[in-house]
Formats: structure tokens, C-alpha cells, sequence
């Protein structure tokens, strides 16, 4: 057994773990947050994208023992004072998921694609960045149309915030 | 995943150490992004699991005079988005902002990717193509001699890559067919002209892993230009097959991807 | 059209819990003190089962119990069923092989359940199977249709000792025997429907569970119908009866048929729950889930079509070798026939049809239905067929469609169809415009300045859906009818609980359930909530599969609304104090003709439930209905979808340049949810023309096991879609809806296809048109070059 602290959505956590705990599990079971989702075993699919240290990283492929000091935000730390984020109303005005599996890792990625690439994304550079996120029910169409949205949205919100 | 001793060194001597005395059992973990999945399927199985995540000293990107020193737990993504290996090997960079998927490069390290040498890896290529020297905690390695075969490298017992060095080059460039499915490389084409000297290395294709091709890097110190490859071809012999792509299919894009790189090298 | 109602693109009310992380999937779901089940798998294709020592494994930590296919047997455990009974062409019945849970004697695919492992902890179980010792005899494997045929093959079943599970045939061999004899010209055409792996993103779960104190077990699972499973695991595989056992199917994270069936671990889960005396959960990671999910498609097919010296259609004969797996799946019979030889008439006038169809065992995993089930195949057959007629006699594979099409309704079909209504050309018409098929040769000669080649290729689908009436599917075999329940409750205060037995997971029936509610109701959406999933909520419910859901499940819930309001009108007649037959309801309000007397809905509805303004015996108090909604025939969505491919002929590289899609799905609800089906459909069926393929070796082994070698489309795969719609709204049904889930996936295989071959010059590709594959019929187009 192995001891790990990190930050879970502003939230300091501490415990006591099997050092083959991947975070996903370490989420999912241990602190019960299960909107972080596991969809394939070979780190393809990103159901399971999260952010740590700001930057997304798919917590199926990354033990919990070896994010010691962490600072990692799921999809349910992505709301801010009973706000949705931009990019959570964004899918949901842009019907960008359907059976919602994929959702949290597609929302999470979409974020971390709009830190690092601006609020000016076009179709070619959202599907091409969407590579790591597989969904089955959409299509990606109204995903697409979602991300470029919620790109935008985020950048009016940051600006409104300034 | 099978259980396993976790330890977390702090320096790569610590490491070094903990490497010995695992014995033939022990395995470094640096971004974990072919380790851990390859464990999860039970396919491999270290008693003990050493993470060089907070070993100083292993990151940083430093241009010192006309080589580009990358430490080995530097991730893709940051060798990617670097202003020092945009300006100095563009090629370089963008090989390693194709490498996986965006979540994958913010954790998926260089040593790492080169200490694994997948045959389907992308940075053994640049190394081979850029003729770099891999350092470890013991010596330098030139990448012609580090690369033994599939999953198979020169490192020894104990030894720890610590940092990458690229001699920079005057044109490189990759590039790569992606398999369908997993995104890896199935073929891969690393072109690098330093002086007269011009190297391609192939990834992907070889049973063997990584490897040059004499035949067209002679043709293109001739004259640095895609034309140069005209006529030439590699034999299908020794060449991967799968579902995706047979010897012969992977033969073809090697030409086709080599004339690709010659291009993208002379800015076309 | 209000903003909420029928017709508005109404976001979806489940989306906030999903965009949250709220959503509750099977495996978010944990039990006090509950254990979690392993299953050990056949590594072997085929091989008979010598001995299971467990000795080792049972003592290891954490381990609770191993179960095998002997302690079924010995809790009299029913196997696993097949619901569909097919008929072979002597009359005599399909030879269905047991099915056991856990294997018994035999395992007869790589993944079959050989022994479940139960332990504390996942990796406690799984640690736990690597100790089971079981000696296999292996046998020699059929993995594949060729080489189950072949003589002297071996056997899976006993019972079918030539691997036939049957020969069956639909149409009239001598009329089209005799279209053939008169045909000036005729097209053949050797077909693969290429084997495909459903792959919902949420693998399949189950946590059973028993109460010792009351008898009741509850199944919590990934199913597209619930009470289906209840009854299965009912009724045939014996687990308990209906009434003491619950079954849930929370949200589940897509389906596509493969949620239709019922499977091995759930049932295995929910028995053994009792049997440990704890909650037993499993959930499947990728792997198990291709090597153990029902697979889809797996048709080889020689077709041909007999033709006029005009180029109209005299008569089509179809010949299909189905691949059925190892074991027949739940509805996995009705696939390559009921499903399939009535939809090969198209949209085409065809005086004369005959379809021949072997299922065929195989040691592969199960195949059963896949999103369009049969429709695929069959579309694929008859637009293949087609554009290479039109090829062969030069003429335009527009307008020969065109000729060919059905232009009176309702029109009856060589193959049992009877389409009701539609307008094929408005389509074709539409699809053409929006895809600017008129500069298409300007748009093929740019490409070809660049190097590259470019087609474009049409797929004029149909598909019937909705299914079914039950006698209908009765006469044909199914094991239940095709119906669907609703129950719509009234609240005192006027909100409204419907109680759907149409299964969600992604339809976004909670949204477009609604609009139906509030639109009729005249009640704002808010104020509706549809609860669905659940066997101790909603009484009975046949599931979502089939395009169904719309057409029937939201049928039974406007037939529930009907007599609500048939109530209401009775209520309000006492409370407003006039006759019943005086009382409008109109826009949420009850009122009585020439007055202003009226109340609102849910002042009915709170009159109903105090009931002070009339008798017990003048009429019952409360507000709540139900309706079982049978519907009179199955429903035929149709369209056009046209695809554009720009192709590398370097590197075989496809891109689809541009996809067009006009579809009449009858009326629609919701636009921005039907869309969004279509666009998911479409990316399916290009998965299945571009990308994705299950590949079994010889010896059975399943080589696309993990998306590192099974092509899931991903964005950049794809582009975006343009939509478009014409409507001739479905006769059948009081809303007047076709169903859209399947469409796209119907549609697009040929489409596809077709716009390659039409940029090669040449038929001979198959799907996956994979780059590897394109490159190849290039360098063969370029032979056939030179050599001219």
C-alpha cells in the first residue's frame, strides 16, 4: 500500500492505496466521483480525460500513487458556483452528446484544447485535436459545432471576467 | 495489472540504484503511456515499478551551441510547443505534436518513448534521422548503435536515459501514415540533412524497428529534392504485415513518404 | 408550433446531468457489501472442456466463490435462448444448439464463459482466474463461413451436424426464375458485409442482487429492454419468477443493438448474487466487450438483377451465406431473414424477388442484430446492384433509380412489404440539389489537377421500421409481440409522470417524450418527467431497437394522453357542472362550449383526486391511463444520401469530401435530436465502409480485439453532414412518425462504396475500403490502363 495526497477539485485528499490504483479508479471508487468514465483499456478513447496541473491527461493511463501533490479537476469540478461552464452549455445548445458516456472526457478535452489553441478554432484543428476522444453516437458534427462554440464562449466569459 | 513494489526516487542515482537491485524485475516508469497499458493487459509484470516522476534533473530543453539537449522525462507536448525546438528543428517538433493523441503527449515522455523503442514509435526516427546521442547515467549512446531491434536497445542493466542530444540539422522533417486504428506509426519517415550528410530513418515498417536507407539517403546527398527518389524502392523482405498493411503496402509508402518528408524538409 | 412542442428543437432536458458527471450508469452504481465477478474466457476457438480444478484458486485471498457451468446445471439454470424461430424451407425448425451461461463440456468461441470468478476485489477475482486449471482437448476451428461449409468440417453443435443452423428462403423462385429468362441484360455482383463490433462507448455491466428477506433479486444492467430481460431471465432461463425479480437499466451509454440481448454475465450475476449471499458485480473492459458482445453483419452474398432492354427492373435473386456465431443470440435469427429479403426491393419497382439465405454456425462470438439489423445488408445488396447497372448500361445512376422507383402507394412488394407512403424522387431530387451534384465534374477535375481521384456515389435506402404489429411478427416467428406500453400518471397538483416502456440511452426520449406530453396537455415541459427502465415502475415495456421508440412507444404514450383527456372531460363535467359532451379541452384548458367556464389541467387533474363533485359510482377519482399500442403495419422511412470522396492514389488515403442526407422520417418531433441520429448513423455506416472490421484468424482467434486494431471513426474521419428532409407523414400511426435511429447506418455503406468504385473505374473493392485496399485497386486500375 502506498500513501497519496492530491487535490481533487479544490478539495485535498488523502488515502491509503493499492499503488495499482489508476486515478480513474482512485476517482471513480475511492472518492466515488463517477462522471470521470472508462471506456476502453488501451488509453484510446478518453472517457476518461481529466485535468492535472491544468493540462488533460487521460486517468486511465496513470497510476494515483504517481500524481502525489496533484492539483486534478473531473468533470464535476468544472462548474464554478452553480455555473455551468461555457463549454458544458455549449454541448448541451449544440446537442454535442447523446448517450452522454464520452461526454465528460469530450467536455474535459474541449477545454484543454481551447487553453492551449485560443478561441478561434476552425472544423479542421477541433478534429484533429479531438483524435485521443472517441464518441459512437454523434458522429462528431454537433460535437465540432460544440467545441467551436464553447471555444468562443469561453474567451467572451474570460473577457467578461477582466 | 499484477501487484508491484512502488517507489518514487528522488534523484537518478536513487533510481540507479533501486534499478539494480530490482534485479531483471524492475521497470522505470517515466510518462507511462505504453508501460501502464501494457501492465493493465497483464502483459508486463515488474515486481518493482520505479517512477522517475520526481527525480531532478531528467526535464529541460537547452540549445548549447549547435546541439539541442532535451532532458529524458521532457513530455511531447512540451518538446512540441518549445520555442527553442521550433526554431532550432522545426521537424523535430512536429514530429512530436503528432505523436499519440493531446492527452497522451502531456504525459507521454522522450525517454521514455525512446527507452521503449516500440517498432511503431515515432522518436526513435528523429534520432536515427537526426543522428543524436542518447546520455545516460552511465555514457553516450549514438543512436545508430542504441536501437537492437523490436522493444530492444543498447541500455544495460541499471541504466537510465537522462537526456536526448540532436545535433541540428539544416532541413528535417517527419513524416508519418498513421494505422487506421491505433494511430501509431505504420509507417514513419525521418529525413535530416546536416551538411552533406543525410540521413532517413524509417519507423513503423521494420520487423526489426527503427531503421536507415542507405540507398536513398545516397541518392539524396546527390541532390536534396524528392526527384532524387525517383525509381528508387525498398524491398518488401523484413518489412512488417498486418491487417492494415502488408510488406508490400508498407514498402510503397516508405517511397511515399520519404518524398513527402523530402518536401515538407524543403518547406514545399 | 409552440417552443416546446411537436416540431421545436428542444435542448435536451437529461443533458445537465450527463454534462455534469451526474449521470448514473450501471457501473457507477455500487451495493453495500458487494463482490465483484470475473470470468474466465475460452482461449480456444473450439475445445472441449476435459477438466476445471479450482482447487488452487478457490484458496487464494479474497476469493469467494468459483461458479461453473456444472452448478447451473445442478440449480437447474435454463440456458441462454434465441426468441426468433425461423423455419427451413422443408418446413422443419432451425437447429438452435444449447446455449449454457457457463460453459458445459464445451466451449465453442475465444471468450466463452468458461468459470466466474468472485473475490472481494476485481483484481482479487482476476488474479484469482489466472489459478483456475482447466484442460482443454482443443478441436479443430471453424472460424469463418468458407471453412464451417466445407466438408468434413468440424462440428460446434450436435445438433446441426453440417453447421447449418438453417436454410431458409423468401420470394417466388419460379416468377423470378422466369423475370431472369426474359431479362435482355443482367448484373452480378459478389457481396462481403463485413463483420463489425457494436463498441457502445459504455462497455456492458450488471450488479445482481438478492434480498434474502423478501425473495427478490434486482438486476441492475446496460439494456436497451429491461423487461425483456426480465422475462427471459424469467420465464425461460429461470432465475425467479417475474414478480420477484427487478430489473433496472439505468442510463446506459449507448446500445446499438448489442443491448438488446441477454447476455451471459448478467444472468450469471443476478444467480449468483443468491448463491454468494452478496451483491455480485462485473463490468466488461474493452477487450471482454469485443470478444464477448454480439457481434454485427457477417453476410457473403451473390446477388443478381435482371433487366429490361430499357433498363427497368424485372427481378432480383439473392443468395446469402449469414454468419450466426458460435451460439444464436437473443434475436440473432430474425437477422439475415425477417430483417433483410423484405427490404431487397428498395425503393424499386421489382415484379420478381427470390432470396436464399444459410445461417451458418462458426466458433465466433454471437451475431445478432447491429444498428439497422438486416436493413444494412439488404440496402447494401440493392444499391450496389444498382449503381452498377445503371455503370454497365451507361446510363446516369440517378436517373435510373429514378426509372426504377415506386411511384404509387401503397405498394405491395414480391417480399411480404406493403410500403404505405412516400415520395422517392422529392428526395433524390433534394439530395441532388443540396450536394451540387451538377458541378461534380468541375469539382473531379480539380481533384485530378492535384493527383487526386474523386467520385460520388448515391444510396436510395428503405427500411422498415417501427416493428411491428405483433400478429405480423407472430406469423413470421417472433417469440413476443412488438408492441409497446405506456403509462401516463396526473398528479393532483397537474404534473405528469409517463411511464414508458421505450428504453433511452442517447434517443433523448426524456426530451422528445415530453414534447409530445406538454404539446397534447397543453402543459408546460417542465412539468413533465418520463421515467423509464425500471420493472418495478413501468409495468411491461418491449425495449428500444428498430427505430421503434417514436413510432410506437410514443404512440402508446399519445394513446395514454387520449384518455386522459377522455377523463379529464368526464371530471371536468362534474366540477364545471354541465355534460360531458359539452367540455372542449384545448390548450391545457377544459371548458364548456359558448361559456367562459373553464379550468385549467391541473385543476381537473386536483378535482379528479379529491373528488367532491362526484360519486364513487359515477366515476372512479384519479388520473392516470394506460395504453398498449400495437400499430397496424411496420413504418419505411426512406432517403437519399449522397457521398463524395476525394482518393489518393499514392496512398490509397479515402477522405469523404462532402455527405448529403435527405431523409423522410415522416414527422418529427424534435428536429435537432433527429438530426443528431442521422449524423450518428451515417458515421457508422462510413465506419463500416472505411474502417472498422472484426477479423478473426483461422484458428479463431480474434485479432481486432482492442481499438489498437479495430478503426473506430474518429473526427477526423469524418466531416460534417448536410441534412435535409422531405416528409410524407407515416399512416400508421397516430403521430404520423417513421423512425430515424437506423437510417444513416442503413444508408451510408453504399453510398460510400459507390462514390469509390465511381473514382476507381472499377467494382473491386470491398469494405473496409481501407487505404491498404484502395491503394491495391488503384495499382490494379493503373494495370488495366497500361494493358489497354
Amino acid at each position: 500500500m502506498a500513501s497519496v495526497t492530491m487535490t481533487v477539485n479544490g478539495k485535498t485528499v488523502t488515502a491509503t492505496i493499492d499503488p495499482r490504483t489508476l486515478l480513474s479508479s482512485f476517482l471513480r471508487e475511492h472518492l466515488r466521483l463517477t462522471g470521470t468514465h472508462v471506456g476502453c483499456d488501451t488509453s484510446q478513447c478518453g472517457a476518461c480525460v481529466v485535468h492535472v496541473d491544468g493540462r488533460a491527461i487521460k486517468s486511465c493511463t496513470a497510476l494515483a500513487v504517481s500524481l502525489d501533490g496533484a492539483h486534478v479537476t473531473t468533470i464535476e469540478g468544472l462548474a464554478s458556483d452553480g455555473h455551468l461552464h461555457p463549454m458544458q452549455e455549449a454541448f448541451r445548445e449544440h446537442h454535442g452528446l447523446q448517450c452522454g458516456f464520452c461526454t465528460p472526457g469530450m467536455i474535459m478535452s474541449a477545454v484543454d484544447i481551447v487553453n492551449r489553441k485560443g478561441a478561434m478554432l476552425d472544423e479542421h484543428t477541433i478534429r484533429e485535436e479531438l483524435e485521443g476522444n472517441i464518441c459512437r453516437c454523434t458522429g462528431y458534427h454537433n460535437i465540432v459545432k460544440a467545441v467551436a462554440a464553447g471555444a468562443q464562449a469561453m474567451a467572451a466569459t474570460k473577457v467578461a471576467a477582466e | 495489472m499484477y501487484a508491484f513494489n512502488y517507489q518514487r526516487p528522488k534523484t537518478v542515482r536513487q533510481a540507479a540504484g533501486l534499478l539494480a537491485k530490482a534485479g531483471g524485475d524492475g521497470k522505470l516508469l517515466a510518462g507511462g503511456q505504453t508501460l501502464l497499458p501494457t501492465m493493465k493487459q497483464r502483459l508486463a509484470s515488474p515486481a518493482m515499478l520505479i517512477d522517475l516522476n520526481q527525480v531532478d534533473g531528467m526535464g529541460g530543453i537547452e540549445l548549447k551551441g549547435r546541439n539541442l539537449h532535451i532532458g529524458a522525462m521532457t513530455k511531447h507536448a512540451d518538446v512540441a510547443n518549445s520555442h527553442i525546438v521550433k526554431t532550432a528543428i522545426p521537424g523535430l517538433a512536429a514530429l512530436a505534436e503528432g505523436i499519440g493523441d493531446p492527452a497522451v503527449r502531456n504525459r507521454g515522455t522522450i525517454g521514455g518513448s525512446i527507452a521503449n523503442n516500440d517498432p511503431a514509435a515515432d522518436y526513435p526516427a528523429a534520432c536515427l534521422g537526426l543522428g543524436a546521442t542518447i546520455v545516460t547515467n552511465k555514457r553516450k549512446i549514438p543512436a545508430d548503435e542504441f536501437f537492437t531491434g523490436m522493444f530492444d536497445t543498447a541500455l544495460e542493466d541499471g541504466e537510465i536515459i537522462t537526456k536526448v542530444i540532436f545535433p541540428v540539422p539544416q532541413k528535417a522533417a517527419y513524416e508519418k501514415f498513421p494505422n487506421p486504428a491505433s494511430r501509431y506509426a505504420m509507417v514513419g519517415v525521418f529525413v535530416g540533412k546536416k551538411g552533406s550528410d543525410v540521413r532517413v530513418a524509417v519507423t513503423g515498417a521494420g520487423a526489426n524497428g527503427v531503421f536507415r536507407l542507405p540507398e536513398f539517403e545516397a541518392a539524396l546527398k546527390t541532390r536534396f529534392n524528392a526527384k532524387s527518389l525517383d525509381g528508387l524502392s525498398v524491398p518488401a523482405d523484413g518489412l512488417n504485415g498486418d491487417i492494415h498493411a502488408s510488406p508490400d503496402y508498407r514498402a510503397h509508402l516508405i517511397g511515399v513518404m520519404a518524398k513527402r518528408a523530402v518536401n515538407k524538409a524543403l518547406g514545399k | 408550433m409552440s417552443a416546446t412542442g411537436i416540431g421545436a428543437p428542444v435542448r435536451r432536458t437529461e443533458d445537465f446531468r450527463f454534462i455534469t458527471g451526474k449521470g448514473q450508469y450501471t457501473d457507477d452504481i455500487n451495493r453495500a457489501g458487494q463482490a465483484h465477478a470475473y470470468f474466465l474466457r475460452s482461449p480456444h476457438a473450439h475445445a472441449d472442456i476435459v477438466k476445471i480444478d479450482t482447487s488452487k484458486a478457490k484458496a487464494m485471498d479474497g476469493v469467494i466463490a468459483i461458479l461453473t457451468g456444472d452448478d447451473l446445471a445442478a440449480d437447474k439454470i435454463g440456458g441462454l435462448i434465441c426468441g426468433w424461430m425461423i423455419h427451413n424451407k422443408d418446413g422443419s425448425p432451425m437447429r438452435a444448439g444449447g446455449h449454457p451461461a457457463l460453459a458445459q463440456g464445451k466451449v465453442r468461441y475465444v471468450g466463452d464463459h468458461v468459470a466466474v470468478i468472485i473475490a472481494e476485489t476485481y483484481q482479487q477475482a482476476k488474479d484469482a482466474a489466472e489459478a483456475v486449471d482447466v484442460t482443454y482437448k482443443t478441436l479443430p476451428a471453424a472460424a469463418d463461413i468458407d471453412s464451417a461449409l466445407k466438408k468434413g468440417a468440424p462440428v460446434i453443435h450436435d445438433v446441426a451436424p453440417d453447421n447449418t443452423v438453417f436454410n431458409w428462403h423468401l420470394g417466388d423462385k419460379a416468377a423470378t426464375d422466369a423475370a431472369f429468362a426474359k431479362a435482355k441484360h443482367v448484373t452480378k455482383l459478389d457481396l462481403i458485409n463485413n463483420r463489425l463490433v457494436p463498441n457502445p462507448m459504455e462497455p456492458r455491466a450488471a450488479v445482481g442482487d438478492f434480498d434474502a428477506g423478501t425473495g427478490v433479486f434486482t438486476l441492475y444492467t446496460t439494456s436497451q429492454n429491461p423487461h425483456v430481460a426480465r422475462l427471459v431471465l424469467s420465464a425461460f432461463i429461470g432465475i425467479a419468477p417475474e414478480h420477484k425479480l427487478r430489473v433496472i437499466a439505468p442510463d446506459v451509454g449507448g446500445g446499438f443493438g448489442s443491448k438488446i440481448f441477454i447476455y451471459a454475465e448478467e444472468t450469471v450475476c443476478v444467480w449468483a448474487a443468491k448463491k454468494v449471499g452478496r451483491p455480485v458485480k462485473w463490468t466488461s473492459d474493452r477487450t471482454e466487450a469485443f470478444l464477448s458482445d454480439a457481434h454485427g453483419r457477417d453476410h457473403v452474398t451473390h446477388a443478381e438483377m435482371a433487366l429490361d432492354d430499357k433498363g427497368r427492373i424485372l427481378g432480383l435473386r439473392v443468395n446469402t451465406k449469414a454468419n450466426l456465431g458460435a451460439y444464436l443470440s437473443t434475436f440473432s435469427s430474425s437477422v439475415p431473414t425477417y430483417l433483410y429479403a423484405p427490404l431487397l426491393s428498395g425503393q424499386y419497382n421489382i415484379p420478381a424477388i427470390y432470396c436464399e439465405v444459410d445461417a451458418v454456425y462458426t466458433n465466433t462470438a454471437p451475431v445478432d442484430a447491429y444498428r439497422g439489423a438486416g436493413r444494412p445488408e439488404a440496402t447494401f445488396v440493392i444499391e450496389r446492384l444498382v449503381e452498377v447497372a445503371a455503370r454497365e448500361r451507361g446510363e446516369d445512376p440517378a436517373l435510373f433509380r429514378r426509372k426504377n422507383f415506386v411511384t404509387q402507394f401503397p405498394h405491395q412488394t414480391p417480399v411480404i412489404m406493403a410500403y404505405d407512403v412516400g415520395n422517392y424522387s422529392a428526395s433524390l431530387d433534394k439530395a441532388m440539389d443540396m450536394a451540387d451534384v451538377k458541378n461534380f465534374g468541375k469539382r473531379k477535375k480539380e481533384s485530378e489537377r492535384h493527383g487526386k481521384l474523386r467520385g460520388l456515389g448515391y444510396s436510395a435506402y428503405i427500411e422498415a421500421c417501427g416493428i411491428a404489429p405483433s400478429q405480423a411478427v407472430g406469423s413470421l416467428g417472433a417469440g413476443v409481440g412488438l408492441w409497446e406500453s405506456a403509462e401516463v400518471r396526473v398528479n393532483p397538483v397537474g404534473t405528469v409522470e409517463v411511464l414508458t416502456g421505450s428504453h433511452s440511452h442517447g434517443q433523448g426520449h426524456e426530451t422528445t417524450f415530453a414534447q409530445l406530453v406538454s404539446d397534447r396537455l397543453g402543459i408546460p415541459l417542465d412539468q413533465v418527467s418520463i421515467v423509464h427502465g425500471d420493472t418495478d415502475k413501468v409495468q411491461f415495456g418491449m425495449g428500444t431497437y428498430g427505430s421503434r421508440s417514436g413510432a410506437v412507444g410514443m404512440s402508446a404514450i399519445a394513446q395514454a394522453i387520449d384518455k386522459v383527456i377522455a377523463k379529464g372531460k368526464k371530471v371536468a363535467a362534474y366540477a364545471l357542472e354541465a355534460s360531458e359532451g359539452d367540455i372542449d379541452f384545448k390548450d391545457g384548458r377544459f371548458s364548456v362550449k359558448g361559456t367562459d367556464k373553464s379550468l385549467a389541467f391541473g385543476e381537473v387533474a386536483l378535482q379528479a383526486y379529491i373528488a367532491h363533485k362526484f360519486s364513487g359510482q359515477q366515476l372512479e377519482p384519479g388520473l392516470k391511463e394506460t395504453a398498449f399500442y400495437d400499430p397496424t403495419n411496420f413504418t419505411f422511412p426512406a432517403g437519399v444520401h449522397i457521398c463524395e470522396v476525394e482518393i489518393d492514389p499514392d496512398t490509397g488515403v479515402t477522405r469523404i469530401d462532402r455527405w448529403t442526407a435527405v431523409d423522410d422520417f415522416g414527422v418529427v418531433i424534435n428536429p435537432m435530436i433527429v438530426e443528431g441520429q442521422v449524423h450518428g448513423g451515417i458515421a457508422q455506416g462510413v465506419g463500416q465502409a472505411l474502417l472498422e472490421g472484426a477479423h478473426y484468424n483461422k484458428d479463431g482467434q480474434l485479432v481486432t480485439a482492442s481499438y489498437m486494431d479495430y478503426t473506430m471513426p474518429r473526427a477526423d474521419d469524418l466531416p460534417s453532414f448536410a441534412v435535409g428532409m422531405t416528409s410524407t407523414p407515416c399512416p400508421s400511426n397516430p403521430l404520423g412518425i417513421k423512425g430515424c435511429g437506423e437510417a444513416g447506418a442503413i444508408a451510408a455503406p453504399p453510398a460510400v462504396i459507390n462514390a469509390i468504385t465511381d473514382a476507381l473505374g472499377h467494382e473491386n473493392i470491398s469494405m473496409p475500403a481501407t487505404p491498404q485496399r484502395v491503394w491495391q485497386a488503384v495499382q490494379q486500375s493503373q494495370r488495366k490502363l497500361a494493358a489497354e
